[in-house]
């Protein structure tokens, strides 16, 4: 039995260094306890984080169990590493992914690769397919951090700072920082999160410790403006509440300012799109110039 | 008026414009300017009101104040709405403060057409200079375009916008005249085609290998408004067509007619035919990733869409001497048209059939609507046998209305 200790959430390299190793020496899949070495924790408790994880993976695996995971190492002693291209882009998606499992399912798919030609091609494969899911899920949960990112100004010392509370559910932190380096960069932000915070000071990223929501500072003049434009850009007269939850799944809401008003204006809608529909069409109020236009696109008035 | 008020009256005035898109246009970022902004191509909405549409952009209006009396429009000049104006740098400190607390994309801005086509057009795009030039925004710039303005300032408002649409409004002519007197039917055409002829020469390299002037990167779109007239279904996608064809369009969208406030008599208001609505947006993918003709579309005999199935489903069932269909051996064309396969997913299944034959199986792990496919399909576990010709399948096939939404379960 092999245990492989990572260095953090998403050691990447530990991961192939280790991956690497064990396939060249025929370690199969079911023999290997993945799990991540806590930053001040003992080992003892260390072991006990990857029994938990190896109690995990394998449910998964009684599942289904594939076809050559069981099977007798591969002589590969001396011989090259199989990794396709599809495997090494998914690999760096769903590392990223909060579940315990992922690095024992990367092994097991990557030993796989080694007998099965073509596995990473094959979508509808129970492993492959559970990749696909996972590095989806996190594929969403940086897209939408992206978007609901919400940042609130201060001005500390006459200079403006922007801060933000986001909850992001996989380890996706590093990986966004560049999108919002690129974008702000002249800005002072700092995005905080219960795992982790970054702050970006107009030259260099800073990594900080997890914090708490309460840190986050009251609305500003422009979060105000910001829910006027929400209230009003919505068309009461078009409920269409399962597209908006869909795109918008309600476990962001706390953290949308503009979510507040979701369950008052839906409350409106009916009564506000009746009173359109019932009202009599009034004669204009003002004069009105009829408006003629010339061929040549200038206007007579 | 203080600025909420005039933000106010001009989100109310912009909503029923059915686009918020911010994606097709060029990658950038911030990391050498003096400003902000990046695009990455792909559009991120960052809220979602309940109406279900997105919001990626400040959507606003320059004015409501309009001379035109377009029945239709909630600005037209004979409504009684409350009016304001924003001045340019209003727009500008906006949505660079919006933009900073990452609410937005960027900016879409319209405008009712005061004084002169030409002086608003004018205006429209002083904001986008300023925004790009004096404050070196680089988030995403929409512009929406008047038709009667010059082609100089069309050409302007393409140097500094990521998009630019010109509202086709109404799917025929007839109804323009009828419905919006001033708008001149064949000027909206022609400046899509001069929009269309500088979009793309600025992505030819010239003969010495440099590079055209910039001119809307991401395209050009329109809208047409579905239930103002009577159009037929079949009318609006021939346009549709036409419109792709001939101009290149990005994108037309489809906005339900919805009652709007102070209606004009002449245009009675019922609910917005929220499920054609969608039924156009469906049979608008088919004809541009599916490839489907238009005029194979429209399977109804009143020239409308069926309005409780997809209109692939509904081809499907008229044409069921072509399936089943054998997902390991028929070619990418066929596939695309098989009811519930999705583009990703054909793609999908012909990457996994040149390693081995594809079972049902392996279409629910790659999450296709397989109850939806079944009927139609052939697989080396699977034959649908007499379930395909069936007289009961249309029914079994149709989806129950989802309209109107039960509040209570929602919330």
């Amino acid at each position: 039995m092999e245990t492989v200790y990572l260095q953090h959430e998403t050691d990447m390299e530990g991961w192939r260094d280790a991956a690497r190793r064990l396939i060249l020496s025929g370690v199969a899949p079911h023999d290997v306890y993945w799990c991540v070495r806590p930053a001040e924790e003992s080992i003892e408790n260390a072991t006990q984080n990857c029994i938990v994880q190896r109690d995990i993976f394998s449910m998964a695996s009684a599942e289904s169990v594939p076809d050559s995971a069981g099977q007798a190492p591969p002589p590969m002693e001396g011989q090259r590493l199989m990794v396709s291209r599809q495997f090494v882009e998914l690999a760096r998606a769903v590392i990223l992914h909060s579940s315990a499992e992922r690095f024992g399912l990367l092994y097991r798919v990557l030993w796989r690769c080694q007998l099965e030609r073509g596995l990473m091609r094959l979508t509808g494969d129970a492993d492959v397919a559970r990749l696909h899911a996972m590095a989806k899920a996190v594929g969403r949960d940086k897209h939408k951090m992206k978007a609901f990112v919400r940042f609130r100004e201060t001005v500390l010392d006459g200079h403006p700072r922007y801060l933000a509370w986001f909850e992001p559910e996989h380890h996706i932190m590093a990986e966004i920082a560049p999108f919002f380096i690129g974008r702000f960069t002249t800005m002072d932000w700092t995005i905080m999160s219960p795992r982790m915070g970054m702050r970006w000071d107009g030259k260099s990223l800073h990594f900080l410790p997890g914090g708490k929501p309460e840190a986050l500072q009251e609305e500003d003049a422009s979060e105000a403006l910001w829910l006027s434009y929400y209230r009003h850009i919505f068309n009461p007269a078009r409920l269409k509440l399962k597209a908006m939850q869909k795109e918008m799944p309600k476990k962001y809401w706390h953290n949308l300012p503009e979510a507040e008003l979701i369950e008052e204006l839906i409350a409106e809608a009916g009564a506000r799109t009746q009173a359109m529909l019932d009202r009599h069409p009034e004669v204009p109020k003002r004069k009105i110039v009829g408006y003629k236009r010339k061929p040549d696109d200038g206007i007579i008035e | 008026m203080q600025l909420k008020q005039k933000l106010e009256i001009l989100a109310d005035a912009a909503k029923y414009d059915a686009s918020c898109a911010s994606s097709g246009t060029e990658q950038r970022n911030s990391r050498d300017g003096k400003g902000i902004g990046s695009t990455t191509g792909m559009g991120i909405c960052h809220s979602y009101a309940p109406d279900g549409r997105c919001i990626s952009l400040l959507k606003i209006l320059l004015t409501n104040f309009c001379l035109y009396d377009c029945v239709y429009c909630v600005n037209r000049v004979t409504s009684n709405v409350p009016r304001a104006r924003f001045s340019i740098d209003e727009v500008v400190q906006l949505t660079l403060s919006f933009y900073r607390r990452n609410y937005i994309e960027g900016l879409f801005l319209s405008s009712g057409i005061i004084q002169s086509p030409d002086y608003t057009m004018e205006q429209v795009v002083e904001v986008a200079r300023v925004l790009r030039e004096e404050h070196d925004f680089r988030g995403y710039i929409h512009l929406k375009t008047i038709p009667d303005a010059s082609p100089e300032l069309l050409a302007r408002a393409g140097r500094y916008a990521d998009r630019l649409s010109i509202n086709i409004e109404l799917p025929t002519a007839a109804s323009l005249s009828t419905l919006a007197p001033e708008k001149d039917g064949v000027a909206i055409r022609v400046s899509m085609a001069r929009l269309r002829e500088r979009i793309d020469a600025s992505k030819d390299k010239t003969l010495t290998g440099k590079r055209p002037p910039r001119f809307s990167p991401g395209g050009q779109s329109t809208q047409m408004i579905v239930g103002a007239d009577a159009t037929d279904d079949r009318t609006i996608l021939s346009t549709s067509a036409d419109l792709y064809g001939q101009y290149r369009l990005r994108r037309v969208y489809y906005s339900a007619f919805s009652p709007i406030p102070d209606a004009s008599p002449v245009l009675p208001l019922q609910s917005p035919p929220l499920v054609r609505e969608h039924r156009l947006y469906q049979a608008d993918w088919l004809m541009r990733f599916y490839g489907f003709e238009s005029h194979e579309i429209i399977t109804g005999e009143q020239g409308m869409l069926a309005l409780d199935m997809d209109p692939k489903t509904a081809w499907a069932l008229q044409n069921r001497a072509m399936f089943p269909v054998d997902i390991n051996r028929a070619p990418k064309a066929t596939l695309l048209r098989v009811p519930g396969l999705g583009v990703r997913n054909v793609q999908r299944i012909l990457s996994a059939r040149r390693v081995r034959a594809v079972r049902l199986d392996d279409l629910v792990r790659m999450r296709a609507p397989v109850n939806r496919m079944l009927p139609f399909i052939q697989l080396p576990d699977h034959h649908p046998g007499a379930t395909l010709d069936a007289a009961s399948l249309p029914a079994q096939l149709k989806e129950t209305p989802t309209m109107p939404q039960q509040l209570g379960l929602f919330l």
